[in-house]
C-alpha cells in the first residue's frame, strides 16, 4: 500500500472546508465546476417542461399525503362518517375512506384537490410542451430519442391519471371502469379473458381498486420517475437547444449561467406553479365524490365526462357510427368452430386515432430526416412559421385531436348551445376528415404570410405611425429601419428547396427515392427565401430614388 | 416596392437561387450589446426592488400563518360550509406561502441578480476516436466470448432466453378465473319477480300507468351474500309501459310483453353503461355515456350513435299475485359484445 496522498489543499473558509470534505469522498468538485455555471437558454416557452417536473413533484408529495389514509379495499361496509347525506348507504371501503380524506382528515380535501388539479396539470404540461418542441424543430438531430422518451412520458403520464381517476370508487370513475370493461372485451380471441383476468372475474368484482391502486402508486410513478431521469440526462448531454437570433448559433449556447439566476428563476418557479395549483385547489372543486355516490352499476348521470386527458378516445368512441348507413361495424366472422364476433364500433375507435396519433408522433422525427435528408446536428429552435410545412402538419395533427377531444363533450355541447346532439355527433364526424384538412391548409398560408410580412419588416422596417405629406401632395408612412439585431432575428434562418430525385450509383433514380423526391416537394415547394443584403441594398437605393424624386423633402 | 407576396423560387427575384445566397447573407452581428436595468445604474432602484423581494417573503410568512389559522381556527361541524371554509383558508394560505417564496426569488434574480447573457461553445457530442475505440470495444468482447465460432452455444442459449419468460406471463393466470359461460347468464330465471331498484320491493302490473318507467332489479339480487354489483351489473332492466299498439314485436316475441310492459336490459350493447335516459314522448332510450340511441317501438334497434345491436329483451308475463314476473333469462348475452359471444 502506497502512502495516502497528502491533501495539500487547506481550505480556508466554512465553504472552503464543506467542499474539500465532500469532494475528498465523492469527488464533487469536478461536477459542481462543470454545472455550477452551466449555461442555460432562457425562453418562456421552455417553461412548460418544467412545469410538468414541477407538478410530478407536487403529485409525489400530495400523494404520499393520501396514500396514508386511503383504503384501495372494495370490501362493502357502511358509511358512518360525517357526511350526512350518505350516513348508513353500503358502499366500497374505498369509497368511505376517499370520503374520510375528504371530511375527517383536516386539508385532507386540500390535498385531494392539490392532487387532482397538479394531475390535470401535468398530462396538460407534457402535452403543450411535447407541441412547443413539435413546432420549433427540437426533435431533430441529436434529439430524437429524448423525443420518444417524451412520447413515452406523455403515455404514462396518461396512465398514471386514469389509474388514479378509477380508486375512489364512485359513481363516475366506476362508469370510467365499465367503459374500460367494454373496450377490453371488444378485443378479439384474448378480450374477454383480458377483463376476467383484470377484474379478477367478472365485472366489476372486488379487485381492481387494489390492483389499480398498486400500478398507480408504484409502477407507473416509477417508470415515470425512471423515464424523466433518462430524460433530464439526456437533456444535460444535449445542452438546451435554443431559439435563433443575434450571437446563437448550432455551436454555442447562450444564456444565464445556472448558478445563481437560472437555478433561482427555476428554483422559484417551482414555488409559482405550486402556488397556483394551491390557490385554484382553495378556490375550485374538483371530483367532489360525495356528489356522485358509491359506485353501482345501475344508475348513472347525464353529461358525465372523462378527465379531459382521456376525452380524446372517449370522443372517438361517440363518433364512431354503429351503422354505416345498413351496414353493421360489429360482425359475425364465421369459423369452422363457431362464429365470433368482431365489434369494429368499439375497437375501432379505441384503437385506431391512438394508433395513429402515437405512431406519427413516434416516428415523425425518421420521417421529416430522411424527406429533408438533413442530418445535421439542431441546436437552434426553427420559429414554427420559417418550416411552414411542418408546422401545418401539427397543426393538423392538433385539430384531429381537438375534434375527438371536442366529442367527448357533444351532449354538453348540445345542452349548452341548444342545438340537437345528433347534428352536433354529424358535425363533428366531418370536421373529424375535414379538420385536418383544413387546418393544414390554413396554417401552411399563416405561416407564409407571416414569413412575407418577416420579409418586408426586414427589408423595409416598422410602420412607425407617423403619416407626412409630401410636398406634391402624397401621403406617406415613415418606416424606421431594423437595426442589425433585430433584423437577423428575421432573415437568421433556412430555406432549402425541393430537391429532385437523387439517382442512386447505377445511376437510377428508385422507387423509393422517387417518393422522397416527392415528399421533399411537398415539403419545400412553397416557400419564401430570407431577406439578402443585396435585396436591402436595393430597395435602399429604390427609396433613395424615390426620395430624390420628392425633391429630396423628405429623409427616410 | 417590388412584390414579394407571390414569388415562387425561380420567377421572382425575392427568392435566392441555390448558390447564391451562400454569400448574398446577412452576417450574425452577434450578441446585442447589453443594456443596464435601472436597479444597476441606480441605488435607489436597487434598495426598492430588495424591498420588494423582502415584501413578498413576508407575504409568504403571512400566507403560513392563515394556513394555520384554517387548520385549528377553522371547526368542522359536519357541514359543507365549514369543510369549504376551512378548505379556502388552507390553500389560500399555502398560495400565498407559495407565491410569496417564488415571485420573490424570480424578482431577486431578474431585477438584481446579475443578467448578462453568457455564451458557451458545445462540446462536440461524439469523437471519431471514441466511436472507433468503441466499436473494437464490442468486436472484442464478441469475440472473447467466442460465441460466433461456436453456434452450440449460441442457439441453446437463443433457446433458453426465449423460454425463460414464459413462466413470468403463466404465473399471471390466476388474476382470475375463466370465462366460461359467466357471460351469457344472468340472475333473472322463470317467475323471478321483477322489483324496484335499489329497495327491491315487487312491482305489481297494475302499478304500472302508461308512459311510466322503472329501474328493475330481479326481487332476489338484494339477498345475496356475495357478488351483488357482480349479478348487478348484468341484471338490470328498464321496464316501461306504451299503448300496446305502439309496441312492434317480432314474431315469436309477441308475448313477451304484458299489457304493453316491456321489460329490456339496462346494459348498453355498447361498452356497457346504464342507458338511463328514457325519453318518454319519442319512446326512445339514450345512453348518456355515448349517446347510442335505441327505439323502444322498434324493439329497441339502434337509431344513432356507436352501438350495434339492440338492447337484449326480458321477456315478462304476471304471477298469480298480479307481480310481474320473467318468464326465463335473457335469451342473449347482456352488454358489450365480445369475440366468443357468436
Amino acid at each position: 500500500m502506497s502512502t495516502a496522498p497528502q491533501t495539500t489543499f487547506e481550505p480556508k473558509t466554512a465553504t472552503g472546508r464543506i467542499t474539500n470534505f465532500v469532494d475528498e469522498r465523492v469527488g464533487g468538485s469536478g461536477m459542481l465546476r462543470e454545472f455550477g455555471r452551466k449555461v442555460f437558454p432562457d425562453h418562456w416557452s421552455f417553461m412548460f417542461g418544467e412545469v410538468a417536473l414541477y407538478t410530478f413533484v407536487i403529485l409525489l408529495l400530495s400523494g404520499t399525503f393520501l396514500t396514508f389514509f386511503f383504503d384501495p379495499s372494495m370490501a362493502e361496509t357502511h358509511y358512518n362518517g360525517s357526511y350526512v347525506p350518505l350516513k348508513g348507504v353500503e358502499m366500497s371501503v374505498a369509497y368511505s375512506s376517499s370520503l374520510d380524506i375528504s371530511f375527517e382528515i383536516r386539508g385532507g380535501l386540500f390535498m385531494r384537490q392539490v392532487h387532482h388539479w397538479s394531475a390535470l396539470l401535468f398530462v396538460a404540461a407534457v402535452s403543450v410542451h411535447m407541441l412547443r418542441v413539435f413546432f420549433t424543430g427540437a426533435f431533430r438531430k441529436p434529439r430524437e430519442l429524448n423525443w420518444v422518451v417524451g412520447g413515452v412520458l406523455l403515455i404514462l403520464s396518461m396512465a398514471a391519471g386514469f389509474t388514479g381517476y378509477s380508486l375512489p370508487d364512485d359513481l363516475l370513475s366506476g362508469n370510467g371502469l365499465r367503459i374500460i370493461d367494454g373496450v377490453v372485451k371488444s378485443i378479439p380471441i384474448v378480450g374477454t379473458y383480458i377483463s376476467f383476468f383484470l377484474f379478477g372475474g367478472e365485472f366489476p368484482g372486488t379487485v381492481i381498486i387494489g390492483r389499480l391502486y398498486m400500478m398507480h402508486i408504484m409502477l407507473v410513478p416509477a417508470l415515470i420517475l425512471l423515464m424523466i431521469a433518462i430524460h433530464l440526462f439526456m437533456v444535460v448531454i444535449h445542452k438546451h437547444t435554443q431559439y435563433p437570433g443575434p450571437g446563437r448559433n448550432d455551436r454555442n449556447v447562450v444564456g444565464y449561467p445556472l448558478g445563481p439566476v437560472y437555478a433561482a428563476k427555476a428554483g422559484g418557479f417551482f414555488f409559482i406553479v405550486f402556488g397556483i395549483i394551491a390557490f385554484v385547489a382553495a378556490t375550485f372543486t374538483i371530483n367532489p365524490i360525495w356528489n356522485y355516490g358509491p359506485y353501482d352499476p345501475s344508475p348513472v348521470s347525464a353529461g358525465t365526462q372523462p378527465d379531459w386527458y382521456i376525452g380524446w378516445v372517449d370522443g372517438a368512441l361517440r363518433l364512431m357510427p354503429g351503422w354505416f348507413f345498413n351496414i353493421p361495424m360489429e360482425w359475425h366472422i364465421r369459423f369452422p368452430w363457431g362464429v365470433n364476433t368482431l365489434s369494429f364500433n368499439v375497437l375501432g375507435p379505441a384503437l385506431i386515432p391512438a394508433g395513429i396519433v402515437f405512431t406519427a408522433l413516434f416516428l415523425y422525427p425518421w420521417i421529416e430526416r430522411w424527406v429533408t435528408r438533413d442530418n445535421r446536428e439542431h441546436h437552434v429552435l426553427d420559429r414554427p412559421r420559417n418550416v411552414p410545412t411542418r408546422t401545418a402538419i401539427g397543426v393538423s395533427g392538433f385539430i384531429f385531436y381537438c375534434v375527438m377531444w371536442a366529442a367527448a363533450s357533444s351532449d354538453l355541447i348540445a345542452t349548452h348551445f341548444q342545438v340537437s346532439l345528433n347534428d352536433v355527433t354529424y358535425w363533428l364526424r366531418a370536421l373529424f376528415f375535414i379538420g385536418p384538412v383544413l387546418g393544414f391548409i390554413v396554417t401552411k398560408r399563416v405561416a407564409l404570410a407571416l414569413q412575407r410580412k418577416d420579409r418586408e419588416i426586414a427589408l423595409h422596417g416598422r410602420e412607425t405611425g407617423r403619416i407626412v405629406r409630401l410636398p406634391h401632395g402624397e401621403f406617406q408612412e415613415i418606416h424606421a429601419q431594423l437595426d442589425d439585431y433585430k433584423r437577423y432575428k428575421l432573415v437568421g434562418y433556412e430555406s432549402p428547396v425541393a430537391e429532385e430525385g437523387i439517382p442512386n450509383e447505377n445511376g437510377i433514380v428508385t422507387k423509393k427515392e422517387n417518393l422522397r423526391a416527392k415528399l421533399s416537394g411537398f415539403f419545400f415547394e412553397d416557400r419564401v427565401a430570407p431577406a439578402t443584403p443585396s435585396e436591402l441594398e436595393a430597395g435602399h437605393h429604390h427609396e433613395a430614388i424615390e426620395a430624390s424624386d420628392d425633391d429630396k423633402a423628405i429623409k427616410h | 416596392m417590388g412584390n414579394h407576396s407571390d414569388g415562387t423560387p425561380t420567377s421572382s427575384d425575392a427568392v435566392a437561387k441555390a448558390g447564391h445566397d451562400e454569400v448574398d447573407k446577412f452576417q450574425d452581428p452577434g450578441l446585442p450589446p447589453h443594456r443596464l436595468r435601472l436597479a444597476d445604474t441606480d441605488p435607489k432602484a436597487a434598495k426598492r426592488a430588495e424591498h420588494q423581494v423582502a415584501w413578498l417573503f413576508i407575504i409568504s410568512i403571512v400566507g403560513t400563518l392563515i394556513f394555520f389559522v384554517g387548520y385549528f381556527g377553522v371547526r368542522l361541524d359536519d357541514t359543507l360550509d365549514t369543510l369549504r371554509l376551512q378548505n379556502t383558508f388552507l390553500g389560500i394560505g399555502v398560495a400565498f406561502a407559495m407565491l410569496g417564496i417564488g415571485t420573490g426569488i424570480v424578482h431577486w434574480a431578474r431585477a438584481l441578480m446579475p443578467d448578462h447573457e453568457v455564451a458557451e461553445e458545445r462540446h462536440e457530442l461524439r469523437s471519431e476516436e471514441d466511436r472507433l475505440a468503441a466499436i473494437q470495444i464490442i468486436d472484442d468482447i464478441v469475440d472473447e466470448t467466442g460465441i460466433k465460432r461456436r453456434p452450440l452455444i449460441r442457439n441453446t442459449l437463443i433457446g433458453a432466453v426465449a423460454l425463460a419468460p414464459l413462466p413470468a406471463i403463466a404465473i399471471f393466470r390466476d388474476l382470475g378465473p375463466l370465462p366460461g359461460n359467466a357471460l351469457r347468464h344472468t340472475l333473472w330465471k322463470e317467475g323471478e319477480r321483477l322489483s324496484r331498484d335499489p329497495d327491491g320491493t315487487p312491482i305489481r302490473a297494475a302499478d304500472v300507468t302508461i308512459g311510466s318507467a322503472f329501474h328493475v332489479i330481479p326481487e332476489s339480487l338484494n339477498k345475496l351474500e356475495h357478488g351483488k354489483l357482480n349479478e348487478k351489473a348484468k341484471a338490470v332492466v328498464l321496464l316501461m309501459r306504451l299503448n300496446p299498439e305502439d309496441l312492434n314485436p317480432s314474431e315469436g316475441r309477441e308475448d313477451w310483453a304484458y299489457n304493453g310492459i316491456v321489460a329490456y336490459s339496462k346494459i348498453c350493447t355498447h361498452v356497457g353503461c346504464p342507458v338511463a335516459l328514457y325519453e318518454q314522448q319519442t319512446h326512445h332510450l339514450l345512453c348518456p355515456c355515448h349517446q347510442s340511441t335505441f327505439d323502444l317501438t322498434q324493439e329497441c334497434k339502434v337509431i344513432f350513435g356507436p352501438a350495434v345491436r339492440p338492447l337484449p329483451q326480458l321477456p315478462i308475463t304476471v304471477d298469480a299475485e298480479g307481480y310481474l314476473v320473467a318468464q326465463s333469462d335473457f335469451h342473449e348475452p347482456v352488454g358489450p359484445s365480445f369475440w366468443e359471444r357468436g
